[in-house]
């Protein structure tokens, strides 16, 4: 198997274990994970003005550049897959948007949303299939209970992120079984961490990411995993009160295929 | 040759806004046949009706075009208009330059190129129209009503009062439906058992209504006035005849597993049982999934108890074929499943309730005898939160786009009665808008507010997650800006209510015509709303669209009095626009017989004089009384002898013609 792989400017920079881990665990389960080689940051938020057409032409040209390798591009940080996605998306179903992008581009061949946008998530779902994780995997998570932690990015809009059901997803909790880890369900899973906000008001995450972490303790998990940079650094920094600790679910992925020591330990 | 006269209609400024109806006019004088052609503001009136039949006397018309409404508007009434005037009435012909032209087009001279087509198209076929004699085909004087509810039951009452036999088709083992589940009714707070009981009985013991409770409407054929249908009988295995309804059994059998439908899964009952105490007829019936007889072919207590030898583990469903002059639908709602909004944590909290599983939890009869009590842990709720419009007014696919209707009402009762039985409680509503049109029903409403101190929210519940014990509510208030979070103890649903499920295939045996929410379609929206488009086919209660039960009790009235005034009639008038076979041209291929969905046509064995030779040949027959003319069997019959009275293929062709020249 073989994709694209958009990592993002983030998995450089602050997540080096998300990109890391993801890396070395596709190649353990026989996937060959090709990085765009000139890729751009994705534009990081997704613009609600709709005649924003500026910070979505960056992730047009990686989508653009997926085309041309294979069609199908991986992406593993929660904003850049939810950015990545909807424009093209956009590109897909907005014929004005479309004939502006490719006007200004003037790209080699018209993009026209062809290239299927997968999360490593997905992939795994979709194309390695959680039985066949299972047989990959090496060293089982035993009696330990994870909580998965979606965030916001990955799940809504529902109808264009189509990943999972927005109230009621179980992806990540598939995966956690998977790894032979249990899976903790609790309801503030799909709950916002706080984003963005954190830049300008230190408390609305503190509160938000305080109830997530809070929500997983008492339902018993003692750790939580996510995909997403900006959601692992509101929670980290709001977990001193609760025990649970934070992982990206690639560290758990890894440990999981024997790629890295367990417990956490970095 | 005939002679014809054309009227065009402006409809007001329906059609003339978009249609020159005067250049109409003027173009079709000197199509063949025409001796006169104008227009009207409105043909329809007393003073456009006059003014055809003044010209039909006048001119010596023989045919008339009225070009305006749909005919499913206005055909019936220019026929009549035309036959006071001595003209045949299937000498009329509509073009339709409204609903297919005036209503469509923007641009007026396209509007008036597309008017004259259809006008010259009526025209063309007029030409070869022949006067038609409709028959007779006579009443049966029975009607058949399909659902045992509050609208079933009383649309029943009413046309037995008139003295018409009427059965009662009702697939649960007891008639009563959704009201019978309910505690108080509003704006009046009168229990619903005790208005609602006494109709059950009534209708029970009325010489002129049979109920056939556990049962279902099969198979349907036939028409107006003579409509058949079987019905399947399910086995009770009770024998009704012997069964004194003392309840031994229900109270002896060991099995108690199975959920209480009619208590919403709120408790269990018994593999023998009967719904509930006041069940009309009051048999119990054995639930096969749950009777250890019927899994291991044991126990058998029932039997063994039974003083009156009732049981009757053999007993088959039975299938019961019965004529009918009418067709009653009265079928009802479900609340939606909640699977699409897990935000809710319905699936999760058993504190998390719908408003009908609240109406059991409230009713006297219920599993708690009427005590508010958590069914989580059997204690009091201190604090409640109501959410309306789950899945009503939603623009999404995980809900309904329409507005349920009787959510505002019911919820506000609720609200009050907790605040009045439990006046230690805290109760929020949290509403998009507060719709209580009706009589005393603002009243009733701002009676929840003012005088019980109902906390009204506007904004939406976005999350309900179990902590503790506690539900913690999150939610957005609307008016302040501000986002809310509630410890809860119970939140109650107002889930959005849709047609049952069962209206589907009905809709489909009667050939009546739904939309796109699984709701019967009326005739007309607002001048024949108890009545489906379908000839012999009534509407009464929510499966016609979201009531109330005053409303529902007035429309099953109406639907009544419309079934009264058709099986009134010795005799009803037949379309004699039917099929016909040319016995020379039939190849005897059965075609027409598969696709004639009224089952009219017959093969018979027939000696034909084919050009003085004579040959005993398979042939086709048209049963005249059962054909209603759709036409299905002429476009399919292969050697062409198939034809239809008043839209035969020479006329059709006409009309093509006239519109390609």
């Amino acid at each position: 198997m073989k994709f694209s792989y958009y990592p993002g400017c983030t998995l450089k920079t602050k997540a080096k274990e998300l990109d890391r881990y993801a890396r070395e665990s596709a190649q353990a389960l026989g996937i060959d994970l090709c990085e765009l080689p000139e890729w751009q940051c994705c534009g990081a938020v997704y613009p609600m003005a709709s005649d924003e057409i500026a910070t979505k032409l960056s992730a047009v040209r990686a989508l653009a550049d997926a085309k041309k390798e294979g069609g199908e591009l991986v992406t593993l940080c929660s904003a850049c897959h939810h950015v990545i996605k909807r424009v093209n998306g956009d590109m897909q179903s907005n014929s004005d948007m479309r004939g502006k992008v490719n006007r200004y581009l003037q790209l080699e061949e018209e993009y026209a949303g062809e290239t299927t946008v997968l999360h490593y998530l997905e992939m795994l779902r979709d194309r390695v299939g959680w039985s066949e994780l299972k047989k990959k995997v090496t060293a089982p998570l035993k009696g330990r209970k994870i909580g998965a932690y979606y965030g916001c990015l990955l799940l809504r809009p529902a109808k264009e992120m189509q990943f999972d059901n927005p109230e009621n997803p179980s992806i990540l909790e598939d995966f956690i079984a998977a790894i032979g880890a249990t899976p903790v369900k609790y309801p503030y899973r799909n709950e916002c961490c706080g984003g963005y906000v954190v830049v300008e008001d230190k408390e609305a995450p503190k509160k938000k990411s305080g109830n997530v972490l809070r929500s997983a303790e008492k339902h018993g998990a003692e750790a939580v995993v996510t995909a997403c940079p900006l959601c692992m650094y509101n929670l980290e920094e709001n977990s001193a009160e609760t025990g649970v600790s934070v992982y990206y679910f690639t560290e758990l992925l890894a440990e999981a295929l024997g790629l890295k020591k367990g417990g956490g330990a970095q | 040759m005939q002679r014809i006269g054309v009227f065009v209609c402006w409809c007001g400024s329906n059609i003339a806004a978009t249609v020159d109806v005067a250049a109409v006019a003027e173009a079709v004088k000197n199509e063949p046949g025409v001796v006169l052609a104008t227009d009207y503001q409105y043909m329809c009136s007393e003073v456009g009706q006059t003014k055809i039949q003044d010209a039909i006397k006048e001119h010596g018309l023989t045919g008339v075009v009225v070009c305006s409404c749909s005919p499913r508007m206005h055909e019936a009434t220019f026929r009549k208009t035309a036959a006071a005037a001595g003209l045949n009435p299937y000498m009329v012909e509509i073009a339709n330059i409204r609903e297919q032209c005036s209503w469509i087009h923007k641009d007026k001279a396209e509007g008036t190129e597309k008017a004259i087509i259809l006008a010259k198209a009526a025209i063309a076929k007029l030409n070869l129209n022949a006067p038609l004699t409709a028959g007779e085909s006579p009443v049966v004087k029975r009607a058949l009503v399909i659902g045992g509810g509050i609208a079933g039951i009383q649309t029943a009452l009413d046309i037995a009062d008139a003295g018409y036999e009427v059965d009662i088709v009702e697939k649960s083992p007891t008639i009563g439906g959704k009201m019978a589940q309910l505690d108080k009714t509003f704006p009046t707070l009168d229990c619903a058992a005790c208005i609602l009981t006494p109709k059950m009985v009534d209708a029970a013991q009325h010489e002129k209504i049979h109920l056939y409770t556990y049962s279902e409407v099969e198979k349907i054929s036939g028409f107006v006035g003579n409509f058949t249908v079987d019905i399947r009988k399910k086995a009770r295995n009770v024998k009704e005849d012997l069964c004194t309804g003392c309840g031994v059994c229900t109270e002896k059998c060991p099995s108690r597993k199975a959920k209480s439908e009619f208590n919403m899964g709120l408790n269990t009952r018994g593999a023998i049982y009967v719904p509930f105490a006041q069940a009309v007829p009051n048999i119990p019936v054995i639930d096969h999934e749950a009777c250890i007889h019927y899994k291991t072919g044991k126990c058998g207590l029932c039997e063994k108890s039974c003083p009156s030898h009732a049981i009757d583990f053999e007993q088959q469903d039975e299938i019961i074929t019965q004529q009918y002059g009418a067709i009653i639908a009265a079928t009802g709602f479900n609340p939606i499943s909640l699977e699409n909004f897990d935000e809710f944590g319905y699936a999760d909290n058993p504190d998390v309730v719908t408003s009908l599983e609240f109406e059991r939890l409230m009713n006297a009869a219920g599993p708690t005898k009427g005590v508010l009590l958590r069914p989580s842990d059997g204690k009091h709720p201190k604090t409640l939160v109501f959410v309306q419009c789950v899945g009503s007014r939603d623009t999404t696919d995980c809900g309904k786009p329409y507005c349920s209707k009787i959510c505002c009402m019911y919820t506000a009762k609720h609200a009050m009665l907790v605040r009045e039985k439990y006046p230690d409680t805290e109760v929020y509503v949290f509403y998009i808008d507060v719709r209580t049109p009706g009589k005393n029903f603002d009243e009733f409403q701002r009676r929840a507010v003012e005088q019980y101190g109902v906390n009204y929210v506007k904004g939406m519940v976005g999350k309900v997650a179990e902590e503790d014990g506690v539900l913690k509510v999150q939610a957005s208030d609307l008016i302040s800006g501000t986002q809310m979070h509630i410890d809860a103890d119970m939140v109650i649903l107002a889930a959005a209510i849709e047609p049952d499920k069962s209206a589907r295939p009905l809709a489909t045996m009667l050939t009546a015509s739904m939309d796109t929410n699984d709701f019967f379609t009326e005739a007309h929206p607002k001048l024949r709303p108890v009545e489906s488009p379908t000839a012999g086919v009534f509407l009464s209660g929510v499966c016609q669209g979201p009531k109330d039960i005053p409303e529902t009790v007035a429309q099953a009235g109406a639907a009544a009095s419309k079934v009264i005034g058709l099986l009134a009639k010795d005799k009803l008038t037949c379309n004699p626009c039917v099929a016909g076979s040319n016995e020379l041209l039939c190849n005897g291929c059965s075609a027409c017989q598969n696709v004639c969905p009224y089952g009219a046509i017959e093969y018979v064995e027939k000696e034909i004089n084919d050009h003085g030779v004579r040959e005993t040949r398979r042939v086709a027959q048209v049963n005249e009384a059962v054909c209603q003319g759709c036409g299905a069997c002429t476009v399919t019959c292969p050697s062409g002898a198939m034809d239809l009275k008043g839209f035969t293929n020479q006329q059709i062709m006409a009309e093509v013609d006239a519109i390609c020249r």
